[in-house]
């Protein structure tokens, strides 16, 4: 398949055509001619397809709330390529078979690169090492480990999972939260739970977790991420970790860039999630760390949830909200529009980045000849409000709804292959 | 009697302003004074209207003190015990809320485990919601007690010096308490370990001490918080003697208080805890008043949410 698009804006700069072919980039220059299908590019935003390191798929188990096929479609539409599926499904994808099946019902699905995240330990009971070298043997090729949902709390098992990928050049995600810290902790710890009457999930969980693990990477020279960083604390411990030359990244959700702890007042439990909305400090300095590059990531922690389980008590509900479909406009509206990053550093944020720390070959690749033509185009001018009806998710806890936020994916390309074409997904 | 509150529900002591709270108060005094006296302790003002105490929670006290006030003014009451919630098992906390509203409950008067269940209940049903104690967050009408209670034994509240300790942590009593006597001008200071304040209890309107001994000359009202022994297996504390000895009120602190200073207890109370027995029945202590005024606290709440336009 051939397709000329024309008048787009790499990286947010000046326009050109780019020819794309067999699924590669052919040509890049001015007024390219073809006869090949055109796409009016105008005004639009090229960036490469991005890649998200934390979603949940919800298959297999909860396929009520989502599948690999619906999840790849709002991923698809939020301008991915790739995204990684996190292991906490039933069954848990801790042996090889568990992740082949994610892997294929991805490539089944068709709209975006579905790579399974293997769990650390088997049925995340943070107890024994599940099987980790045969799901990265695995038709699945998993790089990325993590019991996400749960912290490797137990400091021997976290060692031995951090020495023992990297034998697989693999990387241990972790959850950062001390459990016994957290015990029944429903929002995050300050003022608003104090007068809310939730119980508080302080930060100091976190950041225990992360001072112990980065200590523990450089002391076994393994690769460590740390996923959704959420306070101010974590952004300093992650910055000297890496002033140290520990092997440490990090990502940060658009929902900790954009939503603070004020969101539980009302106690709707769509604000939900764990680690907590923390305060407006907490933001500007994730938003800082993400600017300066302390955080490598925007990963979305796409949390798909039944109805029954928001519509309930704040207590009773599970944590977790959408993210897939609105990252890039909540990352455009919280770092662009502030002035904070640039188009380019955004490539770099969702998706250059992720995909080495994911080990991805094929994506976060430069907008060069030659290189495989996983691209998304963007209207950056274009503002909306978040409708979760309207949304591909088989859920609807957004945090966005009612929201106005910019920008809107217009086109996305899987290896040459349309996956959106005017904001509509193709299958 | 024609004023009524500017909120539809009573979900938390910061929904009653000044004059919102003064008017239950006021209310709850000329309810006590039309009854006075009279054989038949019942007004007719609630004719027609029909109130549910939907009790998450087992509180035989609070809920026979919402009944007897709804009895009183003549309102069709259902006691709607819903065991469990969408936490275990059962039917969910808004498919109960949509019954209730089919059956068409004028009032809903919820008690639950989870801090904030009245306020997703507010957002499912038409009728007035009157939280009579959600989790750790607030339990309103006691603290609308507990203000018309010091009222009548001090004359005032407005600045009345309240102490108020114990687990102020997981204590709703002390939330509401805290909001409507800041409210109402009182001057509140919280005592106990600091394992049991809440962390950013500095943002509240209180002073904070944790020294029992040294706050007691200066308090108008001692008010006393039920201790859950089982907090010392999270070592909130290390025993129960150690508390009592600590924060508990035995007569000896009792002493130390000033001549017209009263002691209060929301109940039910551990006594030899954090209240010794002759403490809790000493001249001074208005344990049991609390109770009488709750009836007509929670009268003059169930008439200004309901009693409008019928």
């Amino acid at each position: 398949m051939t397709i000329l698009i024309q008048g787009a804006r790499p990286y947010g700069e000046d326009a050109v055509d780019v020819l794309v072919k067999d699924g590669v980039i052919a040509a890049i220059g001015e007024d390219l001619s073809s006869t090949a299908e055109t796409v009016d590019a105008t005004g639009l935003v090229l960036l490469p397809g991005l890649v998200d390191l934390h979603t949940h798929l919800r298959e297999p188990g909860r396929e009520d709330t989502e599948t690999v096929l619906t999840g790849s479609r709002a991923a698809a539409l939020g301008g991915y390529t790739a995204v990684h599926a996190m292991a906490n499904t039933d069954p848990v994808a801790d042996t090889a078979g568990v992740v082949e099946q994610v892997w294929r019902l991805g490539s089944d699905a068709g709209l975006v690169d579905v790579v399974p995240v293997g769990a650390v330990t088997v049925g995340l009971g943070g107890e024994r090492l599940a099987e980790l070298g045969a799901m990265a043997d695995s038709a699945a090729r998993v790089r990325v480990f993590s019991d996400d949902g749960k912290c490797v709390a137990d400091p021997a098992l976290m060692r031995r999972a951090l020495e023992y990928t990297k034998a697989l050049d693999g990387v241990v995600a972790q959850h950062a939260e001390e459990p016994r810290l957290t015990v029944g902790a429903q929002m995050h710890e300050g003022e608003r739970s104090a007068r809310l009457g939730l119980t508080g999930w302080p930060a100091v969980a976190e950041e225990a977790i992360i001072a112990r693990d980065v200590l523990l990477a450089e002391h076994v020279g393994a690769r460590l991420h740390v996923c959704h960083v959420s306070t101010a604390g974590s952004v300093e411990l992650i910055r000297w970790a890496k002033s140290r030359g520990v092997q440490v990244t990090a990502e940060v959700t658009p929902h900790h860039l954009l939503l603070t702890d004020a969101q539980a007042e009302g106690y709707d439990a769509t604000f939900k999630v764990n680690p907590p909305l923390r305060t407006a400090e907490d933001v500007a300095a994730l938003r800082a760390g993400l600017a300066d590059g302390t955080i490598d990531a925007v990963a979305t922690d796409h949390a798909p949830h039944a109805a029954e389980d928001k519509e309930c008590e704040w207590s009773a509900a599970r944590p977790g909200m959408l993210g897939l479909e609105q990252a890039l406009s909540v990352v455009v509206d919280t770092m662009v529009d502030t002035g904070l990053l640039t188009w380019r550093e955004v490539a770099d944020r969702m998706s250059v980045r992720p995909a080495v720390i994911g080990r991805l070959a094929g994506h976060g690749r430069p907008l060069e000849v030659g290189e495989p033509a996983n691209l998304v185009l963007v209207d950056p001018g274009a503002r909306s409000v978040v409708d979760p009806a309207a949304l591909a998710s088989k859920s609807r806890n957004s945090p966005y709804a009612g929201r106005e936020l910019p920008a809107r994916v217009v086109h996305v390309l899987l290896r040459g292959e349309p996956t959106v074409r005017d904001g509509e997904v193709q299958k | 009697m024609p004023e009524s509150l500017s909120h539809r529900h009573l979900l938390e002591a910061a929904d009653l302003d000044r004059d919102d709270a003064t008017l239950v108060l006021d209310t709850a005094a000329q309810i006590e004074s039309a009854l006075a006296g009279r054989e038949v302790k019942k007004l007719p003002t609630l004719r027609g209207r029909t109130v549910v105490n939907l009790f998450f929670e087992d509180s035989t006290r609070t809920r026979i003190s919402f009944e007897l006030a709804a009895k009183r003014l003549s309102a069709d009451v259902i006691n709607f015990s819903a065991k469990g919630s969408s936490v275990s098992k059962g039917e969910s906390l808004k498919d109960t809320a949509l019954t209730l509203e089919a059956m068409g409950a004028d009032g809903i008067v919820v008690r639950h485990s989870a801090s904030g269940a009245p306020h997703r209940l507010a957002t499912w049903v038409a009728g007035s919601v009157v939280n009579a104690g959600d989790g750790t967050h607030e339990h309103p009408t006691q603290a609308l007690l507990d203000a018309f209670t010091i009222r009548k034994r001090l004359g005032r509240l407005d600045g009345v010096r309240v102490v108020i300790t114990g687990d102020v942590l997981h204590s709703r009593v002390a939330r509401s308490n805290v909001r409507l006597l800041h409210t109402l001008g009182a001057e509140v200071t919280l005592v106990a370990p600091p394992t049991l304040l809440p962390v950013g209890v500095d943002s509240w309107p209180v002073t904070v001490s944790y020294d029992l001994d040294a706050v007691l000359p200066g308090a108008d009202v001692l008010m006393m918080l039920r201790v859950q022994a089982e907090r010392m297996n999270a070592s909130f504390f290390p025993s129960a003697r150690e508390y009592s000895r600590r924060y508990g009120l035995d007569a000896d602190r009792m002493a130390r208080l000033g001549d017209d200073a009263i002691v209060m207890h929301p109940g039910p109370m551990n006594r030899g805890m954090e209240i010794a027995a002759d403490v809790a029945d000493s001249p001074r202590s208005t344990i049991v008043e609390q109770v009488g005024n709750g009836v007509s606290v929670r009268m003059a709440v169930l008439y200004l949410l309901l009693g409008g336009n019928a």
